[in-house]
């Protein structure tokens, strides 16, 4: 099994006091399967996620990638993860400004040190970023901007792909675009795909569903 | 991963070139004026010591006339005879009166080992110095000593500025002054059995070796006031790093998150950003020195100039690039920079990797923050006040200067918040409310450039009053000690004598100078013999007095004492002074002594007399309603030389000119600091105005136009300078007086008085106002012609 995931609990101080956000998740994820997570606002889909991808610490409770528990590794190896074998695609896009779209593509692969040119320039043209190579993301419109996320969450060859609402700020066609586009290039590779999203049409493209709500799986 | 990671740190600079360029050019500025004074300081020291070394001042013990300035060849010969190992010196002063040439002559087969261009290694053997009998000087001396002398001229650079040094029947022959000398220099080891000096010459005294030059030390205020300078010049400058350092930051927070969420390690980052921050130091500090160079090679004639004039110190007027110098100012550079960055890498590497999910956290901590600068302002100003009433030592003073800078610092963005939201809430118009709540929103962008602008107003306002206050003093003292219309040195006793009967019935008073240097309360003091008259209760102000001043002190009854000697041994008015003999007398005032490095008593003449009956004057004082006719009696009557008469006004005069010299280096870097505070300000404007489109994009579209958005930018700015100025001012008093009243009295021994000067102050605050508009011109145009396609952007969500 790629991810399996324990009992796990998280929670954050709000102003009244602690907010249990996961109250004891237990899931599993097989290489090349697609798993939509969804669920209404503060249900813990995204934190779920942060805790899958090393963003976050959990409470208590055991994430195994690849028979590596993670929830146990200080920053530098919760860093090495997701360096090496996750590659995170943000609602917000979350581009770096300064870099143009080439060496955003190029970015975490080479931070993983398996950058290749021609996969990179084959990810672009696939995602019809062909011609968009020298821009810098605020040239380029919300649409292409996620194209360029995904193909940098691609280009370093990770064993999981994260998607947290992929296309919610992109309008219903371009979503559509991206979404197939992105659901292809996940086939190609073989990776496992978990995507948070809100919308049913999304999720019914996954092979899987699960259903969050306050914290526990429905 | 390395290379990626400072790939995409390094590309926010290439994208933000204006950022990249404020950084720097802080950083430059910062360095070039700390640097330049200390290039300044570092070759006047050099002077100092190569003239110490060059003459054995400050290495030796020394034996000096007790009175008049000469030591006869019969009691230089009594003295080798009765075993005292001493080599004689001679000097004087060559030259046209504006830029003479301090000649010594010394005896290369009696100095001690080490003296001269001779023990320095110069080159020249002793056997080719005796018989070639050069002049040695350093290039710039030795060009203006040809012609001036008939003697063959050798170039050595280790020869003090304006100085030469031969043989001493060299120097006797070129000053006239066969068979005397002006000192003899102590050998280190002298025998044991040889005859005590009071024996062979009594009318000698021995001065032993100091640590320092007494030009070193006399001219200790002037460097220290020169480095406090340079100091808060560099904490401006530091402001300005600071604010680009935190804008940098700020804008790459989210680059930072993403780096960290694609895999880079915490720890390699903050270690990439330090990397980069020391690079850009570096090259900041490599502009800044070269920039310092040039500030000081501008400033060093008027401060050599100045040096000269106020304390007779020999300083280059070129500069030379020292290792020391140049790698310190490299060094306070990426000091500086470190100072400037640590909370930005703090922030870093505390930055939790997902900010959303702690918003609350985040507004906690920015409430947190205002709460701690609040505390950390009123500890600071209240140690401050503490030390300023309890506080004792040059340290302490150092120490109130940094917390009474750092606190008003931290204090001024709350202040103006404060002031602001007073506007706010009396404004009535919608377009005053708005301005005002607008204003207080960009405080926190404007606050580091304001506190720069604070910092530079108040050291503006602090040296100027101090370097006034300083002037209006040292005349008034002048007034005082140059009352005298003529001065005059005489060659011997005997022709004092006959002087003094030639003036009799030309002069009001004759003023004759009777000194000795002798110890009082334990420390090195000179005790004076004044001839008590109208002059002296006419014209001398004391700091502090007992009724009938003059009078006790003319009979006998009591003594003055000068302000160093009062402080240092700890005795005022009223108090009792031990003098020579063991007699005791009360203290009937205290005078000021300004640039004196030692005490000083004045007793009656009449009581010096009876103290030092071997004692003669040679110099003396003359009052007088007509200088010129008795300037002309003396010379073609009497035979006195034009070079033993000295006329008041021309010292005045020259006084006074030099204090002009003096004002122009201030004048120079009161301008450098206050546009280094001017282009805080202008870049923060700047860089405030790319983020600024956002805010003024809704007031635009509710109807008010972007030329009108543009003018109240402008009037903002003029607003938020003239607070500043309003609070520079009580600040810069406050510097000056710890200046004036702490630091001076702990590192010299006198208080100078405080003085102020309102209508220079009122310049400078427009100067400020001129800077704020100017800074503020070109970001608020930019403003107002901001395309509207941009402004709809905002609401278009596209920015």
């Amino acid at each position: 099994m790629l991810l399996t995931v324990n009992a796990l609990k998280k929670s954050y101080s709000g102003a009244e006091g602690p907010v249990d956000v996961l109250r004891g998740i237990d899931m599993q994820v097989a290489a090349g399967d697609t798993l939509a997570l969804t669920g209404e606002s503060g249900s813990g889909k995204s934190t779920l996620l942060h805790l899958i991808g090393g963003l976050d610490t959990a409470d208590s409770g055991s994430i195994t990638l690849n028979d590596q528990e993670i929830s146990s590794l200080d920053d530098a190896g919760r860093a090495m993860i997701r360096r090496k074998r996750v590659g995170i695609i943000f609602q917000q896009f979350n581009l770096i400004p300064s870099l143009d779209v080439m060496a955003n593509i190029a970015f975490q692969a080479r931070l993983a040190g398996v950058f290749d040119t021609k996969s990179a320039n084959e990810l672009a043209d696939a995602l019809g970023l062909g011609a968009q190579l020298k821009k810098f993301p605020d040239q380029l419109s919300g649409g292409q901007q996620q194209r360029v996320a995904i193909a940098r969450a691609l280009a370093a060859k990770p064993q999981l792909i994260l998607a947290d609402e992929p296309t919610g700020n992109l309008d219903e066609t371009t979503a559509s675009e991206v979404m197939a586009q992105m659901l292809a290039l996940v086939a190609q590779t073989g990776a496992a795909l978990v995507m948070v999203t809100h919308s049913p049409q999304l999720a019914g493209q996954m092979s899987r569903c699960l259903h969050l709500r306050q914290g526990l799986l429905a | 991963m390395i290379k990626a990671g400072l790939s995409a740190l390094l590309s926010h600079w290439r994208r933000n070139p204006l950022q990249l360029f404020t950084l720097i050019a802080g950083l430059a500025l910062a360095t070039a004026l700390w640097s330049g004074v200390q290039a300044v300081n570092s070759e006047a020291r050099a002077s100092y010591d190569a003239a110490a070394a060059t003459l054995g001042e400050g290495q030796y013990d020394q034996l000096l006339p007790v009175t008049g300035e000469t030591i006869s060849q019969e009691t230089f010969v009594a003295l080798r005879r009765a075993g005292w190992l001493v080599g004689p010196v001679v000097e004087g002063r060559v030259g046209p009166l504006a830029a003479q040439i301090r000649l010594v002559g010394i005896d290369p087969l009696t100095a001690p080992g080490g003296l001269g261009p001779l023990g320095n290694g110069g080159g020249m053997g002793l056997a080719q110095f005796l018989q070639d009998q050069p002049v040695f000087a350093n290039a710039q001396t030795a060009a203006r000593l040809e012609g001036l002398i008939d003697a063959p001229v050798v170039i050595e650079p280790t020869i003090a500025p304006d100085t030469a040094i031969t043989d001493i029947s060299v120097a006797q022959r070129l000053l006239n002054a066969n068979g005397t000398f002006n000192r003899l220099i102590l050998a280190r080891h002298q025998p044991l059995n040889r005859v005590p000096l009071g024996q062979i010459a009594p009318e000698l005294t021995r001065r032993a070796a100091q640590a320092g030059s007494d030009v070193a030390r006399l001219t200790d205020s002037f460097h220290l006031n020169l480095t406090a300078f340079g100091l808060l010049s560099f904490a401006v400058g530091i402001f300005i790093v600071h604010g680009a350092i935190g804008l940098a930051f700020e804008q790459r927070r989210a680059m930072v998150r993403t780096l960290r969420a694609l895999g880079m390690p915490l720890r390699m980052l903050v270690v990439l950003l330090a990397g980069e921050l020391l690079v850009l130091a570096l090259i900041g500090g490599v502009v800044g020195v070269c920039l310092g160079y040039l500030v000081a090679a501008s400033l060093l004639p008027d401060v050599a100039a100045t040096l000269k004039g106020l304390y007779g110190a020999q300083v280059s007027g070129t500069l030379q690039l020292r290792p020391t110098w140049w790698l310190s100012g490299l060094a306070i550079s990426v000091l500086g920079t470190a100072v400037a960055a640590t909370g930005a890498l703090i922030s870093v590497a505390r930055m939790p990797l997902l900010a959303s999910a702690q918003p609350r956290a985040w507004a906690i901590a920015r409430g947190k923050a205002r709460h701690v600068q609040m505390a950390t302002s009123l500890g600071l100003l209240s140690i401050a006040g503490i030390l300023a009433l309890v506080g004792d030592g040059l340290i302490m003073g150092f120490g109130l200067l940094a917390c009474l800078l750092i606190g008003a610092a931290l204090a001024l963005p709350l202040l103006i918040e404060g002031i602001l939201r007073l506007a706010g809430a009396r404004a009535h118009s919608v377009t005053a409310q708005w301005f005002w709540a607008d204003t207080r929103q960009q405080l926190p962008g404007l606050s580091l450039a304001l506190m720069a602008l604070l910092l530079a107003m108040a050291a503006n306002v602090g040296v100027s009053t101090m370097v006034s206050s300083f002037r209006l003093t040292f005349t008034g003292f002048l007034d005082q000690r140059l009352a005298a219309e003529l001065y005059i040195n005489t060659q011997s006793t005997e022709q004092a004598r006959a002087m003094e009967a030639f003036v009799q019935d030309q002069t009001t008073e004759i003023l004759p100078r009777l000194t000795v240097e002798i110890e009082l309360s334990g420390l090195p003091a000179e005790l004076n013999g004044a001839r008590i008259g109208p002059t002296y209760s006419d014209n001398w102000s004391l700091l502090a007095s007992s009724p009938k001043v003059w009078e006790r002190v003319a009979t006998g009854e009591a003594v003055l004492i000068n302000e160093q000697l009062a402080r240092r041994a700890e005795i005022w008015v009223g108090d009792e002074l031990a003098i020579p003999q063991g007699q005791l007398l009360p203290i009937a005032g205290v005078f000021g002594d300004y640039g004196n490095p030692i005490g000083q008593t004045i007793i009656s003449e009449a009581m010096f007399r009876a103290l030092h009956p071997e004692v003669q004057a040679t110099r003396f004082g003359l009052r007088t309603d007509d200088p010129v006719a008795l300037t002309r009696a003396l010379m073609q009557d009497f035979g006195l030389a034009a070079e033993g008469i000295t006329n008041q006004e021309q010292i005045k005069a020259f006084s006074l000119g030099v204090f002009e010299r003096t004002f122009t280096v201030t004048a120079a870097l009161n301008i450098l600091t206050l546009s280094v505070a001017g282009f805080a300000i202008f870049m923060s404007l700047l860089t405030l105005a790319g983020m600024r489109v956002p805010q003024l994009a809704p007031a635009w579209a509710l109807g008010m136009t972007r030329r009108r958005l543009g003018q109240l930018e402008l009037i903002r700015a003029v607003v938020l300078a003239v607070l500043t100025a309003a609070l520079a001012l009580p600040l810069g008093l406050g510097l000056a007086w710890v200046l004036l009243a702490v630091v001076n009295v702990e590192a010299f021994g006198w208080r100078l008085p405080m003085y102020l000067f309102p209508r220079d102050y009122a310049v400078l605050g427009l100067f400020a106002l001129g800077a704020a508009v100017l800074a503020a011109a070109w970001p608020a145009r930019r403003l107002a012609q901001t395309p509207p396609a941009e402004l709809l952007k905002v609401f278009a969500n596209e920015r």
